[in-house]
């Protein structure tokens, strides 16, 4: 048994770190942020880097990589808290890929893996699909739909920019009628998007957690750094073990994903419910840590919050997902009313 | 990353599945005393397997056992429900304190009888005023005529009655900073300088004792590690009690939770949504510690240093049984107060969790000034 990184793993993921470091840095980040904008030559750097297909096949352009590799790359962009069309693309190629028919995947894969031809994932609710990241630069949106799934390309959906609070992303109001159905097991790939969330989750928890700490041990009140009162400190230990807790599921649930998928959806949940939380909960008592500059909109703070608790939101609430967990570690319903 | 067991790993657990299936002892009988003999009984057995002292070298009668295989020996004692052993501490913390810190002649007295459970063992660290701040501990060891002359009063010593030795820290030198004016000796308990007297807690069992010395006397032969060097030897014996403790109490609170859905089930509850939200939490918070003391291994195992997972691991746990306990109480409604076979135990002994071995508050001070860094505020 070993939880650690393999070399190769290791590499991936200081790469990821040092890149997105350099590119996005936090002024570059709040630039794009308050423009809501992405960087179209960015994301062409992160295509050249082969990420948008990393769990892809190699026959459909991809690096052939597993899930573990993708949830490397999702913390380090949440961590980095990178405004780019990553998570959209990815979603839409983990559906193709896990519940798509062969011809699906040839067709859209090697686009989304490629990073040229972009696809989004978004969840209907009668009819409509309130919140699909990314979708105006998209070409093909995949909608579920209660357990089913289908293809539409973006040229057929009726698209109109949603208000959001997190300004890191773009999202979408999305309308669209029939699509190319999904034939494949569309629950395991959507637990893969939800193992990708959680990822970025871990991401921006650790940055919150990291920010909170180094404010901790420089601000000074009462002659003292906040950080040496427990009330501030104990705080901070809270945030630790969320954010270890939400990466220690995420992991393991990505692992499961590459070599044990029939204990994926109940880790999936698991890992998703738990992250989510600790996203929420870690950004904002980083907030409280940092008190009333915390709460500018000068202070870089913010925009981590408002991700996180976006992220939380999408591809099940946490409430959602401990029902689930419920339900799988043996408290089955009879009447499976709709959390 | 690889989540299986390797050959040899899952052979050690297979070999440790069908001997426990051949030789598991079934339940304890009622009554302490009752109870006690069986636990030595028990140990006796798992002496003989060399299963007792599985992470002691094997020149001591152990197994050098890794610490994958601990965790999963922990693991499988869990599952089946295995009963305790009467010289846990013995095993757990005297052994491997002998082991790291003891001469020769000590290792050659001391060790069989623990792992025979022929001697039992307990641990005189806390004292009355001094728990979390251990370290300002009174009890006072004076050299005379070669040996050690100890007064004071030591608490919340488990198996203080039964014990042959007491794994004592007292200070011996009253000059020199709290720290290092400590000393770890082993405390014959059969002398009538020592006196015991059970600690009743709440609830109305007495699992702890208090212990009273009245110049009690130690042959400085019985001094480990060195006089003055009681912190260090002190500390080796708290690191060995948290380590590999995650994996046991991870599957033994899944096993609660499995007997709190049957109790749900059996209410009628398993469609109310607020039950479902909050056994489904405990259930993810008992996994989790599961990951993190897993991680914590790998850690351990590469850089031969133990991380902050000790500490979260216990502080997870002590927080997850407290709320799997409340919880099974609201499940049992209008009846909760009425004392059944197992909840208002649990519900009560659960109390003591964010207490013993480090207190919650504790835990997160070595989190927050070890891990994270923060300033102390001493």
């Amino acid at each position: 048994m070993n939880f650690d990184y393999t070399d190769d793993q290791r590499a991936i993921k200081s790469t990821a770190n040092e890149f997105l470091a350099n590119r996005y840095k936090m002024e570059k980040v709040r630039e794009l942020a308050e423009a809501g904008e992405y960087d179209d030559a960015l994301w062409g750097e992160i295509a050249e880097l082969g990420w948008p297909g990393i769990f892809a096949d190699e026959e459909h352009g991809g690096q052939g990589l597993g899930q573990v590799e993708l949830t490397i790359l999702m913390e380090e962009l949440g961590y980095a808290l990178a405004p780019a069309p990553f998570l959209s693309n990815a979603a839409a190629g983990l559906m193709l890929a896990h519940a798509g028919s062969d011809e699906q995947r040839q067709g859209w894969l090697p686009g989304i893996a490629s990073g040229e031809r972009r696809g989004t994932v978004g969840q209907l609710s009668e009819g409509v699909a309130p919140l699909v990241p990314d979708a105006d630069s998209a070409e093909l949106i995949v909608l579920l739909d209660n357990g089913s799934a289908s293809v539409v390309e973006a040229g057929d959906a009726q698209i109109e920019r949603a208000d959001t609070i997190d300004s890191t992303r773009r999202f979408f109001r999305v309308q669209a009628d029939g699509g190319e159905p999904l034939e494949g097991d569309v629950d395991a790939a959507v637990a893969r998007v939800e193992v990708a969330l959680a990822a970025e989750l871990v991401g921006v928890a650790q940055r919150a957690m990291e920010m909170a700490v180094d404010y901790a041990k420089e601000r000074k009140q009462f002659d003292r750094p906040i950080g040496a009162y427990q009330a501030v400190s104990h705080r901070c230990a809270q945030m630790l073990l969320e954010v270890e807790g939400a990466r220690a599921a995420t992991l393991y649930a990505s692992w499961v994903a590459d070599h044990e998928p029939e204990s994926l959806a109940l880790a999936a949940s698991m890992a998703k419910a738990y992250a989510a939380d600790a996203g929420w909960r870690v950004t904002a008592s980083s907030l409280q840590v940092h008190g009333g500059i915390g709460f500018t909109w000068e202070h870089d703070l913010h925009f981590f919050l408002k991700r996180a608790r976006t992220d939380g939101s999408l591809f099940g609430s946490p409430r959602t997902h401990r029902d689930r967990v419920a339900e799988l570690a043996g408290l089955s319903r009879s009447a499976a009313a709709a959390v | 990353m690889d989540l299986t067991l390797s050959p040899q790993e899952q052979a050690f657990r297979d070999e440790l599945r069908a001997w426990l299936e051949e030789n598991h002892p079934g339940s304890e009988p009622e009554g302490d005393e009752a109870a006690f003999e069986f636990r030595k009984e028990w140990q006796r057995e798992l002496a003989d397997a060399r299963y007792a002292g599985l992470s002691w070298p094997e020149e001591y009668g152990g197994r050098g056992a890794t610490l994958i295989e601990q965790a999963i020996f922990n693991e499988e004692m869990a599952r089946a429900k295995a009963p305790m052993t009467a010289n846990v501490l013995g095993l757990v913390m005297g052994g491997p304190v002998v082991i790291a810190h003891g001469t020769e002649d000590q290792k050659e007295r001391y060790l069989k009888p623990i792992l025979t459970a022929e001697e039992i063992w307990c641990q005189g660290f806390s004292e009355p005023e001094s728990g979390s701040d251990l370290a300002s501990l009174k009890t006072k060891a004076v050299k005379s005529n070669g040996e050690w002359v100890v007064t004071g009063q030591k608490v919340w010593t488990t198996y203080a009655h039964e014990a042959k030795w007491c794994m004592l820290v007292a200070r011996t030198d009253p000059d020199v900073p709290k720290h290092k004016g400590l000393t770890y000796f082993l405390m014959d308990m059969e002398q009538d300088a020592v006196q015991v007297r059970p600690l009743r807690q709440i609830t109305g069992e007495a699992e702890f004792n208090e212990i009273f010395m009245e110049e009690a006397r130690i042959p400085d032969e019985n001094v480990v590690g060195g006089v003055g060097n009681g912190w260090a030897v002190a500390i080796t014996t708290l690191m060995h009690e948290r380590a590999g403790l995650g994996f046991g109490s991870a599957i033994a609170l899944k096993i609660a939770i499995g007997e709190l859905m049957d109790e749900i089930r059996e209410r009628g509850l398993d469609e109310d949504p607020v039950i479902r939200q909050r056994i489904a939490q405990i259930y993810i918070e008992a996994e989790c510690l599961r990951l993190i003391a897993s991680r914590g291994l790998t850690q351990i195992m590469k850089t031969g240093i133990p991380g902050p997972e000790g500490s979260l691991v216990k502080w997870q746990w002590s927080d997850a049984n407290q709320a799997l306990t409340e919880l099974a109480m609201d499940v049992r409604g209008r009846e909760a107060p009425l004392v059944d076979d197992h909840w208002t135990y649990r519900f009560l002994r659960a109390r003591a969790n964010s207490i013993e071995g480090g207190t919650t508050e504790i835990l997160k001070n070595i989190v927050a000034e070890r891990v994270l860094g923060l300033p102390r505020l001493r």
